[in-house]
């Protein structure tokens, strides 16, 4: 009875004091930049009302969801081709190497030659940065198939499509969410500086809208709802990810126990 | 039922040849329970793989039924070793032995009857819905052999399946495999390096010299078909038998102390 | 085991010559490959030249770029920002972790405040710190260490919950203090992670000051890249976004070496825990 309790409080303790400690700190502040704790949450129902999370929050998730999943099912795709065929992955990998290692941002500018600064743009952007990690990853999952299980699979005639399926991609599934993990993140950083760079709505947008206004304390509700929306996302991610690779923490910590 | 004829197998490696099977020619009958026995390191799981079709002969060919083996045969099944690498992490106990069967498109209603079957014969009923590694190592062996029964194979390859469990889940192990044997009428091709159990399992028993291998050795044990841990393993005739198997992997083993010249390889390709 | 290893891999190996020089003559026609057919689609009209300039243009830009004092000074200052911000990330990564994994009740009572503030973009933080800082190098450095703390301190934390308790109380039972036994029993368990930690947020932190440099106009590699933009110097642009590529490989393989040299002596296979 004492320790869930113990927990929640240990858990919820430093947040508070946290909060607690910005909210008195701030109070009686006359800085323009440091406006009082008070001041931006009263500010933030004002701010971020439905009509802007229509207009401004919506447009962003919507081409975050498109940008991410394009570049999830490509990288899937392309890495487990890579990653089945030794020669496809040899000729690869140095231009692998070297395009994983271009930090995403610059390929904004790029990227804006040629979809201008539409929409199109910004899921171009999200999609060619995250492709990365998910394709290297998924090509590292694929290629470390246990051999006994990939034999197993053939001595019972488990080829093609249903070996793909229910061997190789099930096999790399941990490599890929690691993948997808870092994906993500990338994701949203490239989701909020298209948008700085160029557009008329979204999160981005909007943050950039009130910093140039000397809004400051809308600018630190937009500077929340993002810190919300990043966390919000990597719950949901935890959620899924707990659901599908269940099987590989349960192995995880039953070979923990004997190794 | 299984005719291996002159089989031979060399790898290729970079700038050297390992010659891992030299010249094998045995006959398994249909039903038969046959041992494979010999020295460490003597090539046996190379056989069993050309055997299972999934590495193709250097020369020689593979005769199962009658027809010539050029890939994982239908009606042949394997259990391997290392039964927590050969069963699925990410399927339930039920899942991994129902997987090959739905390979096959088999009815559902079918399907489900087979894996209920092969789980109630391997004692297992009830671990159905759980996953592999919440099992112990011999029961996770169960699970793989449970789903080569399923299967309903002609032929049973099991290569050392108990090498890994430890001794008393390796006696009910045992005892399992020669249960199913005899109540399903499959032909089985066993290899172990253990005498003991061979003489215990088999029908007859081959002693394989070290690598490369040949046939030694064929020997059959006319040990009465009702056999059991306590009373089998002290019988006498059972003693003679092991003392001769045992000679014969010794005489095999100083065979291989003096190799010919291509066989000494910095890594000559075990078992 | 050891059996399906060896048998497994002669096939593998036996159609080509030496493996590693069989994969590095495949790599480097990839990369040639790579190269011409960068070459031939504007040049066959497929992709307009405006846009997408071919090869030899980038690396004639690439070249005038190398020419100029202005462009070295730029990559001097990302360097600076990415070494300054991942020296300051490194440091109070490892002493966070290390004092959270010590004192007790430390852990339980900072997981929830990590969790939450671990998967705020960094990024969210780019108008504070025009505010704040304008285009001065400590508007890179918030932005650098805000995204790499993170990467270090979570790789700290796993690695000193991954301390053998038999370890742990062996140093315990020889009376070794709380300095002795962090120095002698936890670090030492420890360092495998925090140097994937490290190599982690090297990449991080090149991103981040890159990304602070376009976006807010600190001077570096960014900025140029964002005045190339605006001037229409297309192929300079393309030549940029390379030299930021080869430093990202430059980092990324430095930071395996090192991992690899530091940890040589240690023997258990860690994987990388996922953050």
């Amino acid at each position: 009875m004492k320790r869930p309790a113990l927990r929640l409080v240990l858990a919820l303790a430093l947040p508070v004091l946290l909060v607690t400690v910005w909210w008195f700190a701030s109070a009686g502040s006359t800085d323009v930049y440091r406006p009082p704790l008070r001041t931006i949450l009263t500010t933030f129902p004002d701010v971020w009302t439905g009509e802007r999370l229509r207009a401004d929050v919506l447009p962003s998730l919507l081409r975050l969801l498109a940008g991410y999943a394009a570049a999830a099912v490509l990288g899937v795709a392309l890495g487990t081709v890579i990653g089945s065929y030794r020669r496809v992955r040899a000729v690869c990998e140095p231009v692998l190497e070297f395009l994983r290692a271009v930090p995403p941002p610059v390929l904004v500018p790029v990227i804006m030659l040629f979809a201008g600064i539409g929409d199109t743009m910004k899921v171009a952007v999200i999609a060619s940065g995250c492709v990365w990690p998910v394709l290297l990853n998924t090509v590292e999952g694929v290629r470390a198939v246990d051999p006994v299980l990939s034999e197993t699979a053939r001595g019972y005639g488990i080829t093609g499509a249903a070996r793909l399926r229910h061997v190789v991609l099930r096999s790399a599934s941990p490599q890929i969410f690691t993948g997808l993990r870092q994906a993500l993140s990338i994701g949203i950083i490239l989701m909020v500086i298209s948008e700085m760079f160029a557009a008329s709505n979204g999160l981005g947008f909007t943050i950039v809208q009130f910093q140039r206004q000397f809004a400051i304390p809308g600018m630190w509700t937009g500077i929340l709802l993002l810190g919300l929306l990043g966390f919000l996302l990597s719950v949901v991610f935890q959620l899924v990810e707990r659901r599908v690779l269940g099987w590989y923490h349960g192995l995880r910590a039953s070979s923990r126990r004997s190794p | 039922m299984l005719d291996v004829r002159g089989l031979r197998k060399v790898y290729e490696g970079a700038g050297r040849r390992v010659e891992a099977v030299r010249d094998l020619t045995f006959t398994v009958g249909a039903g038969e329970l046959v041992c494979l026995v010999g020295p460490s390191g003597c090539g046996k799981t190379t056989l069993l793989k050309c055997v299972a079709g999934l590495l193709a002969p250097t020369a020689g060919e593979i005769l199962l039924g009658g027809r010539p083996v050029t890939g994982p045969p239908p009606g042949m099944a394997v259990v391997f070793q290392e039964y927590g690498r050969s069963l699925f992490p990410w399927m339930r106990v039920g899942e991994n032995v129902e997987l090959p069967l739905k390979q096959q498109r088999m009815p559902k209603a079918r399907r489900r009857e087979l894996v209920a079957d092969a789980l109630r014969s391997v004692g297992l009923t009830d671990a159905a819905g759980a996953y592999p590694w919440q099992l112990s190592g011999g029961m996770q062996q169960r699970v793989a052999i449970a789903r080569a029964l399923a299967y309903e194979p002609d032929v049973l390859l099991m290569d050392e399946p108990f090498a890994a469990v430890d001794a008393q889940t390796r006696a009910d192990l045992e005892d399992l495999v020669r249960g199913l044997w005899r109540a399903r009428g499959i032909t089985v091709l066993f290899v172990t390096h253990d005498i003991d159990e061979a003489v215990y399992l088999g029908e007859r028993v081959l002693v394989l010299s070290a690598s490369p291998t040949v046939v030694r050795e064929q020997l059959s044990i006319d040990l009465p078909s009702e056999r059991d841990q306590l009373h089998t393993r002290v019988a006498p005739r059972f003693a003679e038998l092991r003392t001769q198997v045992y000679a014969q992997v010794q005489a095999a083993k100083r065979g291989a102390a003096v190799p010919a010249a291509d066989v000494r390889t910095p890594t000559p390709p075990a078992t | 085991m050891k059996d399906a290893h060896l048998d497994g891999a002669p096939p593998e190996r036996a159609r080509g010559g030496r493996p590693e020089l069989t994969n590095a003559a495949l790599g480097a026609a990839g990369l040639a490959g790579f190269l011409a057919l960068c070459e031939a689609v504007p040049r066959l009209g497929i992709v307009s030249a405006e846009y997408f300039p071919p090869v030899s243009r980038i690396a004639d830009a690439l070249v005038g770029e190398l020419g100029d004092g202005a462009f070295w000074t730029a990559l001097g200052d990302t360097l600076t920002g990415w070494a300054l911000g991942l020296a300051i990330a490194v440091t109070a990564g490892v002493l966070a972790g290390v004092v959270i994994s010590v004192v007790p009740y430390l852990r339980e009572a900072t997981a929830s405040t990590i969790e939450f503030l671990r998967p705020i973009p960094s990024v969210a933080l780019i108008p504070l710190a025009v505010l704040l800082y304008g285009t001065e190098l400590r508007s890179v450095l918030l932005l650098v260490v805000y995204a790499s703390f993170w990467q270090v301190l979570l790789q700290t934390l796993y690695g000193v919950r991954d301390v053998d308790p038999v370890a742990e109380e062996t140093a315990r039972s020889y009376g070794l203090g709380t300095w002795a036994r962090v120095r002698h029993v936890l670090w030492p368990t420890a360092l495998p992670y925090v140097m994937t930690g490290v190599r982690l947020a090297a990449a991080v932190a090149l991103i981040l000051a890159v990304t602070a440099e376009l976006v807010i106009g600190a001077p570096g590699l960014g900025a140029r890249i964002a005045v190339a933009q605006t001037s229409q110097a297309v192929p300079e642009m393309y030549a940029l976004v390379v030299v930021t590529g080869v430093l990202g490989l430059l980092i990324n393989v430095g930071a395996r070496t090192v991992e690899r040299r530091a940890l040589a002596w240690h023997q258990s296979v860690r994987g990388e825990v996922a953050v």
